[in-house]
C-alpha cells in the first residue's frame, strides 16, 4: 500500500524531532568542549575556532588519566564479579527446584528497591568493618551488590528458556554441573550476557554516591567524582568547558562498548538446538 | 546379554499416578516398542528408564545390575530426543565427540567411533557444520549418531520421527529399522503415539493406558508381538487402540454359548461369532467387535445404508447405517463401487468378530491367528 506523502512527512518529522529532543544536549555539551574562554557565553551552536584546549588542560591540571584507570578497574570489576556469580546464580534459581525458590527471587528483587540513600549508612559500615574504606576494592563491593539483583534476574529468565532437553542430554552425556553450565549453557547465554553486562557496566561506570562517600583521596577517585571537583581559578567561577570536555571523555568507553557488543546482543545463538 | 528387566515399578508426581504395577522384560537384542494414548505415561517409562526420573516404587535391571541409584551417565544406555537436544555451539563432530571425551576415551577412538558412525548415517560431509545449518532429517540423524558412538547396551528413542515430514518419516523408520538389525545385540526401546511405526518396528509391543487417577489399576494393557496385540486384544481398550480406522463395537445380548461358537443378538438380529463365552450366562450383556476390513461387503443377510465415503485411492471406507446399533459400522471397500444413499448388503463373519464381557475383557477366540515368527516367515 502507498503511503500518503503527508503521512510520510509527518513521520519524518516526528523522527526529526525526537532526534534533536535526545541529541541536542549531547551536541551541545560536544560543541561547548570545544569552546575558549568567553566563547563559552556566546549562544552559537558551533565555535567559530573550534580548540582542544580544554581537553589537554583537564589532563594537565590534575590526574584525569588515573581516574579514568581507577573506573576502569572498578566497573570492571564489578561487572566480571557479577557475571561470575550471577551466571551460577541463575542455574540455582532457574533450572533448580528447591523449597523457597521464589521467595529468594523476590528477595533479591526486594533489595534492588532500596534507594541508594537508605543503605548508605549500612553499606558504610559494612566496608569500614571490611577494611575497604578509600579504596577501590569498596566501590567494587558496593557496585556488586547494586548490580547482582539485575543481572541474576535478567539471567534467570534466559537460563528457563533455554530447553530442557539440552541438559538431559548432557546428562545423558555424563557431564558434571559445572561442565553443564560453562561449556553447554554459558556459549547460549552470551548474547544474554553482552546485554546484562553492558547495562552492569554502564550502571557501575556512571555510580556517583557510593564512589564519593567510600573514597576521600585523589587516588581512589573515579571520574564521576572527578567531574564534581573540577574547580576553576576562584570560587565564582565553574570551568564549563573542561567539565564538557570531561564528560565527552567519560561517554566514548561507553559508546565502543555498545558497538562492540551490538552483534553480540541482536543475535539469537540458540538457533537449531531443537526445532524451530 | 543386555536384558532390562522392570519389577512393579510405579511412579507417582505428588499424589496423582502415572505409572503402576510396570512388570516387564525387554530381551537382549529386542525391539520394544512403547505405544499408547497421550498422557499414559510412555515417555515417562522410558524416562525412568534413562534415569532421567527416579521411580516411586520397584526397581529396574539392566543386564541384570540394579540401576535405581545410577546416574544415567553410568546406566550404558543412550537416549534420542523428541526434538533431538544437539548442542547448538557445537559443530556435528563436537555433538557426537563430546559424551565420549567425558568417557576419557583415547582422541583417536574417539576420532575413530564418529567417523564411523558419520559414514552409516551419511553424515561425513556435514561434520564441520553446526546444527543450525542442518535440516530436521540432518538434525534427526545427527542425534542418532551421537547415540550409536557411545556403543550402549540400550537405546531410547523418544518419539524421535514426530517432527519430521511424512515421506521423511518412513525413511528414517527404515534407517533405524536397517539400525537395528546392523546393532544385532543392543536392545531398543522407542516411544511413539504412531501405530504404523509401532506395528513396522516393533518385535514387542507395549501398550499403556492412562490411569485417569485411579489407583491399583496396571498401566500396561497388553504386552506382545504385533499382530499378537491386532488379531488377539486382550481387552477393548487394546482391540480399540490398535488398528487404524478402528475397530467397529457392537453392544449385544448373548443367547446362548457353546463349545462351538456362541449366538448374540443386536438390534434384533441374530448373529453368530466364533468366541467361547460358556462362562457368562444366557442374557449377558456383551459388545461385538469387528475390524473394518473383516467386513464382507457386496454379500450377506444384512444391509447398510452409506452415509459417508472416505477414498483413499488404493481402497476406500464406507461408513454404513445399520439396524445393528446407533454408531455407523466404517466398512473397508477394495474393488466395490458405491456411492452416498447407495443400501450395501453385507455380512459379519462370525471367524472374524471379536466378543467383550460387560467389563471389556476379551472371550478366548476359537480361531486363532498364527503369529509366531515361524509363521510370520512364511508371508
Amino acid at each position: 500500500m502507498k503511503k500518503h506523502p503527508v503521512e510520510t512527512l509527518l513521520y519524518y518529522v516526528a523522527v526529526a524531532l525526537v532526534m534533536v529532543i535526545s541529541l541536542f544536549p549531547f551536541f551541545y555539551t560536544i560543541s561547548s568542549s570545544l569552546k575558549r574562554g568567553n566563547e563559552l557565553f556566546s549562544t552559537s551552536l558551533w565555535p567559530a575556532h573550534p580548540s582542544f584546549s580544554n581537553y589537554a588542560s583537564l589532563f594537565r591540571d590534575q590526574p584525569f588519566g588515573a581516574y579514568l584507570l581507577n573506573s576502569v578497574l572498578v566497573s570492571g570489576g564489578a561487572v566480571l564479579l557479577s557475571l561470575g556469580v550471577s551466571v551460577l546464580a541463575a542455574y540455582a534459581l532457574g533450572r533448580v527446584s528447591f523449597r523457597g525458590r521464589g521467595v529468594l527471587m523476590m528477595t533479591i528483587l526486594g533489595v534492588s528497591m532500596f534507594p541508594q540513600v537508605a543503605i548508605l549508612s549500612g553499606l558504610f559500615e559494612l566496608v569500614r568493618a571490611l577494611g575497604l574504606y578509600d579504596r577501590l576494592g569498596a566501590l567494587v563491593l558496593t557496585d556488586l551488590i547494586f548490580t547482582l539483583p539485575f543481572t541474576i534476574w535478567v539471567l534467570v529468565t534466559f537460563m528457563r528458556e533455554l530447553p530442557k532437553e539440552l541438559e538431559e542430554a548432557a546428562l545423558m552425556d555424563g557431564v558434571g554441573v559445572f561442565t553443564l553450565i560453562f561449556r553447554i549453557f554459558l556459549p547460549l547465554l552470551l548474547p544474554a550476557l553482552a546485554a546484562t553486562s553492558l547495562l552492569a557496566f554502564i550502571g557501575a561506570w556512571n555510580e556517583f554516591l557510593f564512589a564519593l562517600t567510600f573514597t576521600i583521596s585523589p587516588e581512589q577517585r573515579t571520574v564521576p567524582v572527578a567531574i564534581s571537583m573540577i574547580s576553576g581559578g576562584s570560587s565564582f567561577e565553574l570551568p564549563w568547558g573542561t567539565i564538557m570536555a570531561a564528560s565527552v571523555i567519560v561517554t566514548v568507553p561507553l559508546i565502543l562498548l555498545v558497538l562492540l557488543c551490538q552483534r553480540q546482543i541482536v543475535s539469537g545463538l540458540t538457533a537449531g538446538a531443537v526445532k524451530g | 546379554m543386555c536384558q532390562i528387566r522392570l519389577d512393579n515399578v510405579q511412579k507417582r508426581f505428588g499424589d496423582n499416578p502415572i505409572l503402576s504395577d510396570i512388570q516387564l522384560t525387554v530381551e537382549a537384542g529386542e525391539f520394544c516398542v512403547f505405544i499408547g494414548p497421550s498422557g499414559c505415561g510412555k515417555s515417562t517409562l522410558l524416562r525412568l528408564i534413562a534415569g532421567l526420573e527416579d521411580t516411586s516404587a520397584g526397581n529396574i535391571h539392566i543386564d541384570g545390575v540394579r540401576v535405581n541409584d545410577l546416574a544415567p551417565a553410568k546406566r550404558d544406555v543412550a537416549m534420542v530426543f523428541q526434538s533431538y537436544a544437539l548442542y547448538p555451539h557445537m559443530t556435528v563432530y563436537d555433538n557426537m565427540a563430546f559424551g565420549l571425551r567425558h568417557l576419557k576415551l583415547g582422541q583417536a577412538e574417539i576420532d575413530r567411533r564418529v567417523r564411523a558412525a558419520a559414514e552409516s548415517l551419511h553424515l561425513a560431509a556435514l561434520l564441520e557444520r553446526k546444527p543450525g545449518a542442518l535440516s530436521g532429517g540432518q538434525r534427526q540423524r545427527v542425534a542418532i549418531g551421537r547415540a550409536i558412538v557411545r556403543q550402549p547396551k540400550v537405546f531410547l528413542f523418544d518419539e524421535p520421527l514426530s517432527n519430521l515430514d511424512a515421506s521423511l518419516r518412513v525413511k528414517t523408520r527404515v534407517e533405524i529399522a536397517r539400525l537395528h538389525r546392523s546393532l544385532g545385540r543392543a536392545s531398543m526401546i522407542y516411544v511413539t503415539h504412531d501405530q504404523t511405526e509401532a506395528m513396522t518396528l516393533a518385535d514387542k509391543i507395549v501398550l499403556l493406558k492412562p490411569l485417569a487417577g485411579q489407583d491399583g489399576v496396571p498401566s500396561i494393557a497388553q504386552v506382545g508381538h504385533p499382530l499378537e496385540l491386532y488379531h488377539h486384544p486382550r481387552n477393548r481398550f487394546v482391540a480399540s487402540f490398535i488398528g487404524s480406522p478402528s475397530m467397529n463395537f457392537i453392544d449385544a445380548t448373548l443367547q446362548h454359548a457353546g463349545a462351538d461358537g456362541l449366538a448374540c443378538s443386536a438390534g434384533g438380529i441374530t448373529l453368530p461369532a466364533a468366541a467361547d463365552a460358556r462362562t457368562l450366562p444366557a442374557g449377558s450383556s456383551v459388545t461385538l467387535g469387528i475390524r473394518p476390513e473383516h467386513i464382507a461387503v457386496g454379500q450377506g443377510p444384512l444391509k447398510g445404508r452409506v452415509i459417508h465415503l472416505e477414498h483413499l485411492g488404493e481402497h476406500s471406507y464406507a461408513y454404513l447405517e445399520t439396524p445393528l446399533g446407533a454408531t455407523p459400522l466404517i466398512a473397508k471397500l477394495s474393488e466395490q463401487q458405491a456411492a452416498i444413499g447407495d443400501t450395501l448388503p453385507f455380512a459379519l463373519p462370525a471367524p472374524h468378530l471379536h466378543v467383550f464381557d460387560a467389563e471389556g475383557d476379551a472371550l478366548p477366540r476359537l480361531s486363532r491367528h498364527d503369529v509366531t515368527p515361524a509363521a510370520l516367515a512364511t508371508h
